[in-house]
């Protein structure tokens, strides 16, 4: 059976923002590998000159007028998040821009 | 070798794919709704308005245009991006294959275009010590990329390239270009390659050039960086530096994922986007006359290099040079002069629609100085009083009996009473001190209360003296 | 005292517009099953009983000044935990979203608010609609009402179960594997994926954009043909959403079968399936034949290809949606991280469960720069290939009768690996991929009373068909029970 190394369970980890602890990490390794050596059967099928589908009923993007409409207050746009300062989300310095 | 990436700001009234309204210098987070601030089941729409900014950006770059174009997810983390991914353009942009003229040391320069493509700006961090604030207001607000190829050969290419960039996008009303508010913002490639060698070197990619004045002294910065690099026996990493202009200086962003994989998808929430015959049709019709086009039109109506790229730099400047040429097409030349010598330094930096002389009064004055009417230094007068009465050129003329004297008997008798008064004189011009002429001719003129054309009176003068 | 939740939404409806009930006592009868059943079935995450009692009054209000009344005045209905309700806390099954109350309403509910519909709260399901068996809340795991030791299928959990035991007259369910029609069917209901674009995914909170659709759970095809009509319809504010007419769905309910092709995919009946879900689809063939369909044959070649396609598309499509969930602008965010790397990083890992986050490194993988063409790219050409096969069927048929689930309800915790629970969506993935309507429908039940369920399938925007078929196999079996209470397995 497929398993997935650590490092690359550690890099879809990382590349997704989730921290994982070792336990799930090993658990994922064999979790990961089965379903992707599962979805692997998609390279059988012969998709030579086939477009890639993108709706049910064949649609092309519709146009919004360049109108406003209503703004959330800002108590409201700021009132779910746990911290805020000066009307503004708040988050670890980031050291550069 | 030097490419470009810049990031125009469309002014629109809504955001891309919200409809929030764009304002500059709002209060913090109060341009936002559901879909700005990336809240669970909201859904992406798009702005008619920002489709028809990129498609005139790319007709008026002679650019291909896609006629089904797709929006892309571009994922990252970042808490300026709200949805941990950017709505932008991927393997289908709307645009590719464009140009833009630019003007450099006199020479119309071809700079060729990769490609435009629509996207969503992100928000904006605030940094406060120990914490960084987010701010929202401008997190959706439309972009066009413009990216051109790899084609700039020095920072004053790159220079005279953003300049360009910036007058078009403001000749076609799609960017109001006011660079204080970041409505260009630019990064840059650079490489470098040895004299001789047959390929350039690595890329460096360089962020944050917030400004025209960064462009040339950021790019030559990292030219010069790479250059000692190698000439130290180093090599040149491939990487992305940000640039502090503050400091003068660019930093590695090393530690950060090198080369980021941003898992591009596209978009599920947004069909593909369809431009058809009929929207370009449209679009077409309002294109107005090019910069660089009408640079080299007023070049080759007569026009000096500066003048015609000072009167251009400005779309309102040009219509009033346009409608003053209209009333007086043979002085073109004259009528742009004295636009950027008298007419500007008048109203000493406000704008154009605050002119106290019209463009046909202007014309007028233009036209008087061509055909002789009065000497071009007498013209300066005339303009005085023309901006303090609000009077035209001829009937301040008339008024005060400026007309020129062209009459070469009534000159040269003139000349010759001032001969007569000044014997002295010359004399030791005819024993050879030639800059007694000026004196001569400065008589000639007080006498005439400077109405003798310059010319004339240089010429007579000095036949005169010559014992003709 | 009549059981006035033992009546359908139709019949409430009629009877509130008529005057014969009033609508607060229909909605303090709803509140009163919901305080009898919950307990034990756990369909519930929140009971709005102010927000119910308010709106039930403002119908009987409107009502006493004259007013015209909307299709569902008074109708009690629940919604599922990943569609928005203006400041009612909605969670999606997920720590991530404890708490968090909207400041908007899904367009669905909206519509069903318009029409007059009350809204009861918030109904169980999986974590971010990720699951086939209700097990994988954050909250708590939903039973299922025939059975309390069974699963009532997922991940629209709570929706069927609240229907099955008439805790609500109507439910909002989403489907983007099968996740109305599987509980459906699980729990005895009716269930109804629309066709992908007839209802606006505007609040729904999105898994995989492509495939998600909002429905409606319900005791009857005619109920859920009634909820169908009024959510449905263009909204401006979803660019996928169709622009075609509501469809006229109460009006072709009777219409009948005379003349009708439905097709059987060989594909979806093999020969070790479960002998009672065979069972289910022979008795339905049955009716559908004795009433005049014509039963043909179909294949639908691709059909095993469903499965690796949804399982590459789905993840992906979450893992992109999910990327929001920073715990930054709203939701739970993780105490003192250490720096903004960790802020993202224990937030996500604490507020996402076990299954949420396999789907999202699923998702990341199959969309890395080298990855993409090989999986995501290929699934949609895939996908592209199982809905030709449908267009080419439904070159010869009207229809597709199908199982729903290759068993009935199993045992709670008895799904073995994440995998196994994936083949259970075998049967209904398909449906999703190709963007076509998926009809459940109860047809009779196991000899230990577990319920069973037939879906039927058909063309982009024709409901009214399966709707049509599946009035007459609920006329032949009779409208659905509900499930008896005190409930088998109850302590």
């Amino acid at each position: 059976m497929k398993l997935l190394s650590r490092a690359e369970v550690d890099e879809l980890a990382h590349l997704a923002r989730l921290a994982i602890d070792d336990a799930t990490r090993e658990r994922l390794r064999g979790e990961l590998g089965a379903i992707l050596e599962h979805v692997a059967m998609l390279g059988e099928v012969d998709t030579a000159g086939v477009e890639p589908m993108t709706h049910a009923v064949a649609m092309t993007l519709r146009l919004r007028d360049d109108v406003p409409g209503p703004t959330l207050p800002v108590e409201v746009a700021t009132g779910g998040a746990a911290v805020v300062a000066d009307g503004g989300f708040v988050v670890p310095a980031v050291i550069r821009e | 070798m030097i490419g470009l990436e810049v990031h125009v700001q469309l002014a629109t009234a809504t955001k891309a794919f919200a409809p929030v309204p764009v304002a500059y210098g709002a209060p913090v987070n109060s341009l936002t709704d559901p879909i700005v601030l990336g809240m669970p089941g909201a859904l992406p729409t798009f702005n008619r308005a920002a489709l028809v900014a990129a498609v005139k950006l790319g007709l008026a770059t002679r650019s291909q245009i896609r006629a089904r174009s797709r929006f892309a997810r571009k994922h990252y983390f970042y808490p300026d991006l709200p949805k941990g991914y950017q709505i932008s353009q991927h393997d289908e942009p709307l645009c590719e294959h464009g140009a833009i003229d630019v003007w450099i040391a006199g020479a119309r320069h071809t700079v060729a275009l990769a490609r435009i493509h629509l996207e969503e700006d992100a928000g904006k961090l605030n940094h406060d010590g120990p914490i960084s604030r987010v701010d929202l207001n401008r997190a959706g607000v439309p972009l066009c990329e413009v990216v051109t190829e790899p084609v700039l050969r020095s920072a004053e290419q790159a220079f005279a390239y953003m300049k360009a960039l910036h007058r078009l996008v403001r000749a076609l009303g799609v960017c109001e270009g006011d660079l204080e508010k970041g409505h260009l913002r630019c990064d840059a490639n650079v490489s470098v390659r040895k004299v001789g060698a047959a390929a350039f070197g690595t890329r460096v990619e360089l962020k944050n050039i917030n400004s025209f004045r960064f462009v040339k002294a950021a790019i030559e910065h990292e030219i010069a960086r790479q250059i000692r690099v190698l000439e130290g026996g180093g090599q040149v990493e491939r990487e992305t530096r940000l640039w502090d202009g503050v400091a003068g200086i660019s930093q590695s962003m090393r530690g950060k994922e090198e080369v980021a994989d941003y898992r591009y998808l596209p978009d599920p929430d947004l069909p593909p986007l369809v431009v058809d015959a009929e929207l370009l049709a449209a679009v077409q019709a309002t294109l107005p006359e090019l910069p660089a086009d009408r640079l080299a039109r007023l070049v080759a109506a007569g026009l000096a290099f500066d003048d015609a790229d000072l009167l251009t730099s400005d779309a309102a400047l040009a219509d009033y040079l346009d409608a003053a040429v209209a009333a007086a097409p043979g002085s073109a030349r004259t009528i742009a002069t004295w636009i950027v010598n008298e007419l500007l330094r008048e109203l000493g930096g406000r704008p154009i629609a605050d002119s106290p002389v019209a463009a046909t009064a202007l014309a007028e004055l233009a036209a008087a100085i061509d055909d002789g009417t009065i000497s071009g230094k007498l013209g300066k007068d005339v303009f005085a009083k023309m901006v303090a009465t609000g009077d035209g050129a001829r009937a301040i003329i008339e008024r005060e009996g400026l007309r020129q004297i062209t009459d070469p008997a009534a000159v040269r008798a003139m000349a010759e009473a001032i001969v007569a008064a000044n014997p002295r004189q010359a004399e030791q011009y005819r024993a050879g001190k030639d800059s007694l002429l000026g004196f001569f001719v400065g008589q000639l003129m007080k006498a005439s209360g400077g109405r003798v054309n310059p010319q004339l009176a240089s010429d007579t003068m000095k036949a005169l003296l010559a014992g003709a | 005292m009549d059981d006035v939740t033992a009546l359908t939404a139709t019949t409430l409806a009629a009877d509130v517009r008529a005057g014969r009930r009033s609508a607060r006592a229909i909605t303090d009868a709803f509140l009163d099953r919901i305080a009898a059943t919950d307990g034990a079935i756990g369909a519930y995450l929140a009971v709005d009983v102010d927000g119910a009692r308010a709106a039930a009054d403002a119908v009987d209000a409107a009502r006493a000044r004259g007013e015209a009344l909307g299709p569902l005045a008074g109708v009690p209905v629940g919604v599922k935990d990943v569609i928005v309700t203006r400041d009612l806390v909605t969670t999606a099954a997920s720590k991530i979203l404890a708490g968090w109350r909207p400041p908007y309403d899904a367009t669905a509910v909206a519509r069903l608010r318009a029409a007059g519909a009350v809204v009861l709260g918030k109904l169980g399901c999986d974590e971010f609609a990720m699951g086939s068996t209700g097990e994988q809340s954050a909250w708590r795991a939903t039973a299922n009402p025939w059975d309390l030791a069974r699963v009532p299928g997922g991940s629209s959990s709570g929706s069927a179960a609240a229907m099955a035991v008439r805790s609500a007259a109507l439910t909002l369910g989403t489907d983007t594997g099968g996740s109305i029609r599987q509980p459906a069917a699980f729990c005895g209901v009716v269930g109804l994926k629309p066709t992908y674009g007839r209802v606006s995914r505007w609040g729904a909170i999105a898994y995989a954009s492509s495939l998600d659709q909002i429905g409606p759970l319900a005791a009857t095809v005619a109920d859920a043909a009634l909820a169908l009509e009024v959510i449905a319809g263009l909204d401006p504010r979803d660019a996928t959403s169709i622009d075609a007419p509501a469809p006229a769905l109460t009006a072709a309910l009777d219409r009948g079968v005379r003349g009708l092709r439905v097709g059987l995919p060989r594909e979806y009946l093999p020969d070790d399936l479960d002998p009672d879900v065979a069972a289910a689809v022979a008795r339905a063939r049955a009716i559908l034949a004795d009433a005049g369909a014509t039963i043909v044959d179909v294949s639908l070649p691709h059909t095993r290809y469903a499965l690796p396609a949804y399982y590459v598309i789905a993840p992906a499509e979450a893992a992109s949606n999910l990327a929001r969930y920073d715990g930054i602008r709203f939701g739970a965010r993780a105490k003192d991280p250490a720096d903004l790397d960790a802020l993202y990083a224990r937030t996500r890992g604490e507020g996402f469960g076990a299954e949420v986050i396999r789907r999202i490194m699923i998702g990341t993988y199959v969309l890395r720069a080298g990855s993409y063409d090989a999986y995501y790219r290929q699934a949609q050409q895939v996908r592209a290939l199982v809905r030709r096969d449908f267009d080419r069927a439904f070159a010869e048929v009207d229809c597709v009768l199908a199982p729903v689930a290759p068993t009935p309800a199993w045992p709670t915790g008895a799904t073995p690996t994440p995998l196994d629970m994936y083949r259970a969506d075998v049967f209904t993935l398909a449906c999703n991929l190709a963007g076509l309507p998926g009809l459940a429908v109860p047809c009779g039940a196991t000899a230990a009373g577990l319920p069973l369920g037939v879906q039927l399938m058909g063309r982009p925007l024709d409901e009214a068909t399966l709707c049509a078929a599946g009035q007459v196999i609920e006329r032949a079996t009779g409208p659905a029970p509900r499930a008896p209470w005190p409930p088998r397995g109850a302590a």
